[in-house]
């Protein structure tokens, strides 16, 4: 064991540091949309091989030879600089490492670039009315017809769906098939004919997720990724990404940060709460949370690096579930914190950021949203489900055959 | 950049946890346990042989010279075994020596004690959990100490003490010197039974080096005592896991019902992860002098309660055969209880996370 960084890896990160003080941008670059601003250094980022380093040159991404220890200090550097780094999207962050793997050499070169600079943006096709927990039950169908797809069903909880392009999603293409050998994943064009999305308002009060309704569409019989009937393997590799995404340690230790300045901040008999011992014990054991996943990251981390993944494997498949529960008890904390200034419903534009909180109206919309993450990739019942069976061995639940 | 063990500690772990398998098994640890003695001199002497006794005492002093984290790692095997025996409070004993103690000191005390020739014991808490340093009242007059302590683990079986005093400093006393008198308590934990020991003007050598040595030495001790509970919720863990399979009611095992399987993984994630934490804890005592102390707090707190918890869980999970004498579930449940609350519950150690983060 050993956490200092070897030289090369110091001289690394200063020089990662170097190329950050670029960010935020400066002069009449920084008048442009943000939007603009972080394509522009995201593709600086890239240029100067930061940015998407798994990702071949061809495609896009900055390709440089794998090195975990480069990568965290990347994600540590551009997370502190708050610069724009891979992008946290649908198709950079699932898709993408999905094509990579088990795309056409078309597909990536058609797809990939596009997805990592969100010209073309993606949402994903996976839940259903009927099948949630139970995907591989899902319905919606795929039909071959001649050198196209005809789809028809519908599909639910598709994040960003009114905004996306494209969809990959798992359909049912072989209905003879047994469950989980029907499946096959497809790349869905959300302009064409027959498809309509329908909003969906959230508890929190946004509309980020949809219902996304087919009929009778035409899609091309190459937009599918792998053999037919192989989509339930391809799509477990996407899921990994996703729970991976939701998993992130820097983001939990920010959230936790934040909420100490909330309790700086808040009155409580008088005094700054964070002086009031009940709020301290409370903090303290967040943070016990809040650690455990810091140096458990650490641990799956070197694991991953030395190969030694039979190590890493319970808490691994253990991540999500920890993950959302640190973040909801941060959320429950500042709940409290914030008597009955919790009563006002977020503000307009508070809705549908995911981002740092300051107010209490964003702490109001950060304590619902939270629950959001611990449903979505996979909900804790069905991960305490998998820890049970695949981490500890214990019977499978009784199933009806599909 | 590296945060895994290495070849040598992985072998360390393996070559305990198959000594304490074939020699401490759950017959023999029971016999231990209800005759109350809390320790077998053939364990000693085997592990002593094998260098528990010396591990983190210098090679200069016939030690292993190795680090706490490496101590840490036979911690939680014997928390997983619970394994009785003086070896808590020998290693803080020899840890301590090797921090304060003068070169005379040290070369006079620690190699019997290294090679398990001799026993030692700490005398660190007063009162019900004043663990820290800033709190100990023991008076020093010249080299003669008075005063109280107690929680002093298998100080019936120890020659020496190592005794924390007023102001934070630190004295060797011989066991049997005249003016001290052991009072034997009826422990919970029957693998680390327990004396309150009154020192009326007692000789003691006074260990004078290093500031803040005693924090570094209570900062060990729940490193220690966070690993053992780690490794004790395991082994919890999986006698709930065994008993999940084999307890079959409504014609299946009681493992397949979601009610069960839910609980055992709810144990399993609140306790796998903390793996990290102690590790790290351990590793910071070593190499991150300025995050050690909190470190130290943050883990005994927050493992401590997540293990006492697993262990409530455990006993609930074995349904009546959990409530009883004769299941096993006990004797870890017991040791657990030990680990949370000698040297400072979770709420104090929490208190003083929040005091070093200047909140």
């Amino acid at each position: 064991m050993d956490l200092q960084y070897a030289p090369e890896h110091e001289e690394f990160r200063e020089s990662v540091r170097a190329f950050l003080k670029g960010w935020p941008l400066k002069g009449d670059e920084a008048e442009l949309p943000k939007e603009e601003q972080e394509s522009l250094f995201r593709q600086r980022g890239i240029d100067a091989g930061y940015v998407y380093r798994g990702v071949p040159t061809r495609y896009g991404g900055s390709g440089q030879p794998n090195d975990a220890i480069k990568d965290r200090i990347i994600r540590e550097e551009f997370y502190q600089a708050g610069a724009p780094g891979d992008l946290p999207s649908q198709g950079a962050g699932m898709l993408v490492p999905t094509l990579l793997e088990f795309g056409s050499e078309e597909q990536k070169e058609r797809y990939v670039a596009r997805a990592l600079t969100n010209t073309e943006s993606w949402c994903q096709g996976y839940s259903e009315p009927g099948s949630g927990s139970d995907l591989a039950s899902l319905q919606c169908q795929a039909r071959l017809e001649g050198d196209e797809w005809v789809l028809n069903g519908q599909k639910i909880w598709t994040s960003g769906a009114q905004r996306a392009d494209m969809m990959f999603g798992l359909f049912r293409t072989e209905p003879e098939a047994k469950k989980h050998a029907g499946i096959s994943y497809l790349l869905v064009p959300m302009d064409r004919d027959g498809i309509e999305v329908r909003p969906l308002r959230e508890m929190s009060g946004g509309f980020e997720f949809n219902e996304v309704f087919f009929t009778d569409v035409r899609i091309p019989a190459e937009n599918i990724v792998g053999e037919r009937g192989q989509g339930w393997a391809v799509s477990r590799a996407t899921l990994i990404h996703e729970r991976n995404l939701i998993g992130n340690p820097f983001m939990i230790r920010e959230a936790f940060d934040d909420l100490v300045q909330l309790a700086r901040t808040r009155i409580r008999n008088g005094r700054p709460a964070i002086e009031d011992s009940g709020v301290r014990q409370r903090l303290a054991e967040i943070e016990g949370y809040v650690r455990t996943s810091e140096t458990s990251n650490l641990l799956q981390f070197t694991a991953a690096h030395r190969g030694e993944m039979l190590t890493a494997m319970r808490p691994m498949m253990m991540n999500k579930v920890c993950s959302t529960d640190t973040t909801q008890r941060i959320m429950k904390c500042a709940y409290d914190l914030l008597g009955s200034d919790g009563l006002l419903a977020p503000l307009d534009e508070e809705l549908n950021t995911w981002s740092r909180t300051t107010t209490s109206t964003g702490w109001v919309l950060q304590y619902m949203f939270s629950m959001g993450p611990a449903i979505a990739g996979g909900a804790t019942n069905i991960q305490l489900n998998i820890i049970g069976e695949r981490g500890y061995g214990l019977p499978r639940d009784l199933r009806k055959p599909f | 950049m590296d945060f895994g063990l290495s070849e040598e500690q992985v072998m360390l772990q393996e070559t305990i946890r198959s000594f304490a398998l074939s020699e401490c098994p759950t017959t023999r640890l029971r016999e231990l346990f209800d005759d109350g003695s809390g320790h077998d001199p053939a364990h000693w002497t085997a592990l002593a042989e094998m260098g528990v006794t010396g591990l983190v005492v210098a090679e200069e002093y016939g030690g292993a010279g190795l680090e706490l984290l490496d101590l840490a790692l036979v911690a939680e095997v014997f928390g997983e075994s619970a394994m009785p025996g003086p070896f808590l409070g020998h290693w803080l004993a020899t840890l301590g020596l090797g921090l304060a103690g003068t070169e005379s000191q040290r070369s006079q005390i620690l190699p019997a004690l290294a090679k398990g020739e001799k026993t030692a014991c700490v005398a660190l808490q007063e009162g019900v959990g004043a663990w820290a340093p800033k709190e100990w009242t023991v008076e020093v007059r010249g080299n003669r100490i008075s005063g109280v302590k107690n929680v002093v683990t298998h100080a019936a079986i120890a020659d020496g003490i190592l005794v924390g005093l007023e102001a934070g400093k630190l004295a060797w006393v011989d066991a049997r010197a005249p003016g001290i008198e052991i009072s034997n308590e009826n422990g919970i934990d029957r693998t680390r039974p327990f004396s309150t020991i009154t020192f009326d003007d007692v000789e003691a050598e006074i260990l004078e080096q290093g500031d803040g040595t005693a924090e570094k030495l209570v900062s060990a001790a729940s490193v220690l005592l966070a690993a053992d509970a780690f490794g004790a919720a395991s082994k919890l863990i999986d006698l709930d896991v065994a008993y999940a399979h084999s307890r079959e009611q409504f014609g299946q095992p009681i493992g397949q019902f979601q009610a069960v399987k839910h609980a055992i993984a709810r144990l399993g994630t609140e306790m796998e992860p903390t793996r990290a934490l102690w590790w790290h804890a351990a590793y910071a005592l070593d190499h991150l002098p300025e995050e050690a102390s909190r470190a130290a707090s943050m883990t005994k707190a927050h493992i401590t309660d997540r293990a006492m918890a697993a262990a409530r869980e455990s006993v609930e999970l074995h349904g009546g055969y959990g409530f009883t004498w004769e299941c096993e579930v006990q004797i870890w449940f017991k040791r657990i209880m030990f680990d949370r609350s000698f040297l400072g519950n979770p709420e104090q150690h929490r208190e003083q996370c929040a005091a070093l983060a200047g909140w």
